[in-house]
């Protein structure tokens, strides 16, 4: 659906024309073309470019300020966040409690730094399980190519036509289970099934740009078993724009979940999660604004960091369109 | 051309069903009472029992009942016959009452979207990295990154409740005004999409051989732009406009339920909160025929603007 | 110079332009008795994140009516940077032009407005591009884009600017050029594509064609084609043509100077046969003895040992000294000056009358 889309890991490859704008043509007089610039390595200028980004400072900081809050909420409060008392409803400001209380009498600002941990959770372990998925696909496709690549090429334009929130309400409709772990773990799994494909698709390609390498044609030619020249050549080169694109996914994973909890049917109380709250704030808008706006922001600022990190390597590793 | 068209009727007719059968088997091949799966956690009345038996032929098992069902439903729904709803009514009244407003909404959105994301788009990617582009290009990350429950009930709140521009629900047969907060926040996602699919496009386009071809036939640069560059550099707007139309007609199941607009993707909302099995069922499956519908004429569109395409 | 001062007399009225389809205009006087055109002394630098690359150090050559001036070089000598610059066409940024004159009959291009050197493109000064396919705009028909030629710039009307477009069409002798008139540029063949692309830049008369190693991306035996239909239309309709390519086989039979770029400078300048028979620079030197010779059967083939230098960082003295046969302490240290060694000829090295004089050829 329209107002749950990821956003798009891939911008449109341009081509590249180099600064002295004559086209590279074959060169009947013994010439090559002339590359400016000494030698540097990708990482390298890509750090240098990352360094000078505050972009990349303030989300690399978001990530690291809300990774601690789901490792250790206590250290950001010593609230319970399960500790409501309808005596407490919409209650001001006190204590502990900094953004007051909520419809239900809780500790808003507890139930948002406790809330970290399960979009965390569903975020990472989908962005791992895509992870996993996108590099067997990708690898497979990329590699043998043939009819190996016709079929999960297909297989990845169908599963990428799929509207995700759609097929996710309908895939979680069938988990009547309302046990914390087994409602995590589905939506992990349906998240995985459903977002691999952008992911496997640019593992695709850099799998076949590596394949034409000179040294894995050199380590085919010297005997190396099809498993060796994949795990040990081939795989290093895609790992970076696979890690690229799948910190962005994780950003988009976190607000995924939080759009099924919202619409009931990812997590449920007693899990706390920002989605959840954010319905049951706006619900209540009305009478006070503070529990619909605290978990919002949280939610807003936790996927802002992932995908801006994710764009900032993204651009720094890829000079195109500097 | 015809061709082209055949061969992609032919693709949508196999995805259709591809994916129905596909939704129906989620629906109704499994573990347990399926009467109970379809009605959800609410207790089920032995009148809705008897008639879901029948409607969905129950009473026939294994696999063989499974297709016997299946195409049934099928039947059914090619015939417009969408069933009843666990409330009692025409699943195919609600939706002819629904499909009105979430168009209108649709067209509000894409509206917002033309008007100031191609705009913006195309003056950031003439400007590339000057303020104005650097500007929109953080912007439209953060209206991308910053989800829809979020942005829609803030919105909701900030300009209906609090400072009273625009009314806070829509409700039942809602007017233009209603609908314009809602339709910007639903535009807003394919705005920023459309900006910075623009901007790249006509950055591209503008280094293009042929931009230097019309400067030494001594055009003027507004033509190069508007003429050449342009038209080369919307092909993918068009096509993404295209695709998100269709994405939008399918209702917008946050949007509307948010701000109380009984559209498409309301309905939808509220028969998942309801746990109304059928009408689920029934909704999604005529939203995958919009959406492959929309996808054919986005393939069509494409090869009519793409003379590329269109000679292979 | 203003931009809002009337055009002056360059634009033609419609109608006149459709009768002079295939004359040949008469040769432009040129005022004060100097070239056609005339690039002196001109330094062009491009700034880029990595650093300020010198793509053209101290060029200048000229051109007179009726001629044909062949500039010859590797990729990334100069020769298309100067090309544009000529039309005015470089993208600035990253293109910078330093100094340097370019004249068109007598008036330096560089210092005149936006808006005047657009009057001179195409109906003074036209351009072919080697990549006909990337330079045809892909989404409009090749008739159109001819025609937008004569709209745009002859004021023509809708019909007249078709009639002439086909003419034109005819003129560079694509088959069946009324029918094809309404067709993409992708669907036609490689050769055919040079020759809308060529019809184009013809559209206004121009006096000075440019053409940007037009035979490059295409067939052996479509090259000759098309650099005959070049040599054959320069001499009918009276032009002057600078062609710029990389490939001394292509020069020899069209061209009536040559003029050797290497990073960023002409090293050589010589007529035709004097550069063939005694070359006056060890690249041109080393150029032609890297060219396959049919009456030198069996013998191996010599190269041009090194690469070309990078520009962000050219070698001091003799930016060739690196792959110079000849090298001596002198080329590691001075900047050689033109040498001018008679009959219009100069030659870039400090041992220009040693590499004329060494027959070792």
């Amino acid at each position: 659906m329209s107002d749950f889309e990821t956003v798009a890991a891939s911008e449109d490859p341009n081509a590249r024309r180099g600064p002295s704008g004559e086209p590279n043509a074959p060169n009947q007089v013994g010439g090559t073309a002339v590359t400016p610039g000494r030698p540097r390595s990708l990482a390298g200028d890509a750090w240098r470019d990352l360094r000078r980004k505050p972009i990349f400072w303030i989300s690399s900081a978001l990530v690291l300020v809300v990774t601690a809050m789901a490792a250790v909420p206590a250290l950001f409060t010593a609230a319970d966040p399960a500790d409501c008392l309808l005596s407490r409803q919409h209650a001001g400001p006190s204590g502990g409690a900094i953004f007051g209380y909520d419809f239900q009498g809780c500790n808003t600002y507890a139930r948002a730094v406790y809330g970290a941990r399960a979009s965390l959770l569903v975020g990472a372990l989908s962005a791992l399980l895509t992870g996993l998925i996108a590099l067997t696909v990708g690898m497979l496709a990329g590699y043998f190519g043939r009819w190996i690549d016709a079929i999960l090429s297909r297989v990845i334009d169908i599963v990428l036509g799929i509207p995700l929130l759609l097929a996710a309400i309908v895939l979680l409709k069938r988990v009547a289970s309302d046990s914390a772990t087994i409602r995590i773990a589905a939506v992990i799994f349906v998240l995985a099934v459903l977002g691999w494909t952008t992911t496997a698709r640019v593992v695709r390609s850099s799998v076949i740009t590596a394949k034409e390498q000179d040294y894995v044609s050199a380590a085919r030619m010297l005997g190396a078993s099809n498993s060796r020249i994949m795990w040990r050549h081939i795989l290093p080169n895609t790992l970076a724009p696979a890690i690229v694109v799948l910190t962005i996914a994780l950003g988009s994973f976190i607000a995924a979940e939080a759009t099924l909890s919202f619409l009931g049917i990812g997590l449920k109380e007693p899990t706390i999660s920002w989605g959840i709250d954010i319905n049951n704030g706006r619900v209540h808008m009305r009478e006070s604004a503070t529990p619909l706006m605290v978990p919002s922001t949280f939610l807003a600022l936790t996927v802002l960091a992932f995908i801006m990190l994710g764009d900032a390597i993204r651009d720094a590793f890829d000079p195109k369109l500097r | 051309m015809v061709r082209f068209i055949l061969r992609r009727l032919l693709q949508m007719v196999l995805a259709f069903f591809g994916t129905t059968l596909i939704v129906y088997a989620l629906m109704f091949a499994g573990q347990g009472d399926p009467i109970q799966a379809l009605a959800g956690e609410r207790p089920v009345t032995d009148a809705q029992r008897a008639y879901l038996t029948e409607k969905f032929h129950l009473d026939r098992t294994g696999i063989d009942g499974f297709f016997y069902r299946y195409f049934d439903y099928i039947r059914n729904l090619l015939q417009g016959d969408l069933g009843e709803s666990l409330t009692g009514r025409q699943i195919g009244d609600i939706l002819a009452a629904a499909w009105p407003v979430t168009i209108k909404l649709a067209l509000i959105a894409m509206t917002v979207t033309v008007l100031v994301g191609v705009t913006a788009g195309v003056l950031a990617g003439i400007r590339r990295a000057s303020i104005f582009d650097n500007s929109t290009l953080l912007l439209t990350l953060v209206v991308l990154a910053v989800p829809t429950i979020v942005l829609a009930p803030i919105a909701q709140y900030l300009l209906g409740v609090r400072w009273q521009l625009f009314p806070p629900t829509a409700g039942a047969d809602p007017d233009f005004y209603a609908l314009l907060l809602p339709g910007i926040v639903l535009g807003s996602l394919s705005l920023a999409t459309a900006l910075r699919l623009t901007r790249t496009s006509v950055a591209e386009n503008l280094r293009a051989d042929y931009v230097r071809t019309a400067r030494s036939k001594g055009l003027v640069k507004r033509r190069i732009v508007s003429i050449h560059v342009l038209r080369n550099s919307l092909i993918p707007v068009v096509t993404f406009l295209g695709v998100e139309l269709g994405n939008l007609m399918g209702g917008a199941i946050i949007t509307e339920g948010v701000f109380n607009i009984p559209g498409v993707g309301f309905n939808l909302f509220r028969a998942i909160r309801t746990e109304d099995g059928p009408l689920v069922v029934g909704i999604v499956s005529v939203l995958v025929v919009v959406y492959l519908v929309a996808n054919l004429v986005v393939d069509v569109l494409y090869a009519v603007l793409d003379p590329r395409i269109r000679y292979e | 110079m203003r931009r809002n001062r009337p055009t002056r007399g360059s634009e033609r009225k419609a109608g006149t332009v459709s009768q002079s389809a295939v004359q040949p205009t008469p040769a432009s006087p040129t005022p004060e008795g100097g070239h056609l055109l005339e690039v002196r002394d001109l330094h062009v630098e491009f700034r880029t994140g990595e650093g300020v690359a010198k793509v053209i150090n101290g060029v200048s050559y000229h051109l007179d009516a009726g001629e044909t001036l062949a500039v010859l070089g590797e990729s990334g000598s100069g020769k298309s940077v100067t090309a544009q610059a000529i039309m005015g066409i470089l993208d600035t940024p990253p293109a910078v032009i330093r100094s340097g004159q370019i004249r068109y009959q007598g008036r330096d291009l560089l210092t005149q407005s936006e808006e005047q050197r657009r009057q001179v493109r195409g109906t003074e000064i036209a351009m072919i591009f080697q990549d006909a396919l990337s330079a045809l705009n892909p989404t409009f028909p090749v008739g159109w884009q001819i025609g937008e030629t004569l709209r745009q710039r002859a004021g023509m009307s809708r019909g007249d600017a078709r009639r002439r477009a086909i003419e034109l069409m005819e003129l560079v002798k694509i088959p069946d050029a009324a029918n094809r008139l309404g067709d993409y540029p992708h669907q036609f063949s490689g050769g055919m594509r040079q020759r809308v692309m060529i019809a184009m830049a013809l559209a206004l008369n121009p006096k000075v064609l440019i053409a940007d190693e037009p035979t490059t991306a295409l067939d052996v035996t479509v090259q000759a084609q098309i650099m005959d239909l070049l040599s054959d239309l320069r001499r009918d309709l009276g032009m002057a043509m600078i062609l710029i390519t990389h490939d001394l086989g292509v020069v020899a039979g069209v061209a009536d100077r040559i003029a050797v770029m290497y990073a960023g400078r002409i090293v050589e300048h010589a007529d035709v046969r004097s550069l063939y028979k005694t070359p006056a620079h060890p690249y041109t030197k080393g150029l032609l003895e890297s060219i396959p010779r049919l009456d030198f059967h069996g013998q191996q083939l010599s190269t041009i040992r090194g690469l070309p230098p990078n520009l962000m960082r050219i070698p001091a003295g003799c930016p060739f000294h690196p792959r110079c046969p000849y090298v001596q302490q002198v080329c590691l240290d001075v900047v050689p000056h033109d040498l001018v060694l008679g009959d219009g000829r100069t030659s870039a090295c400090h041992f220009a009358q040693e590499v004329r004089d060494d027959r070792a050829r």
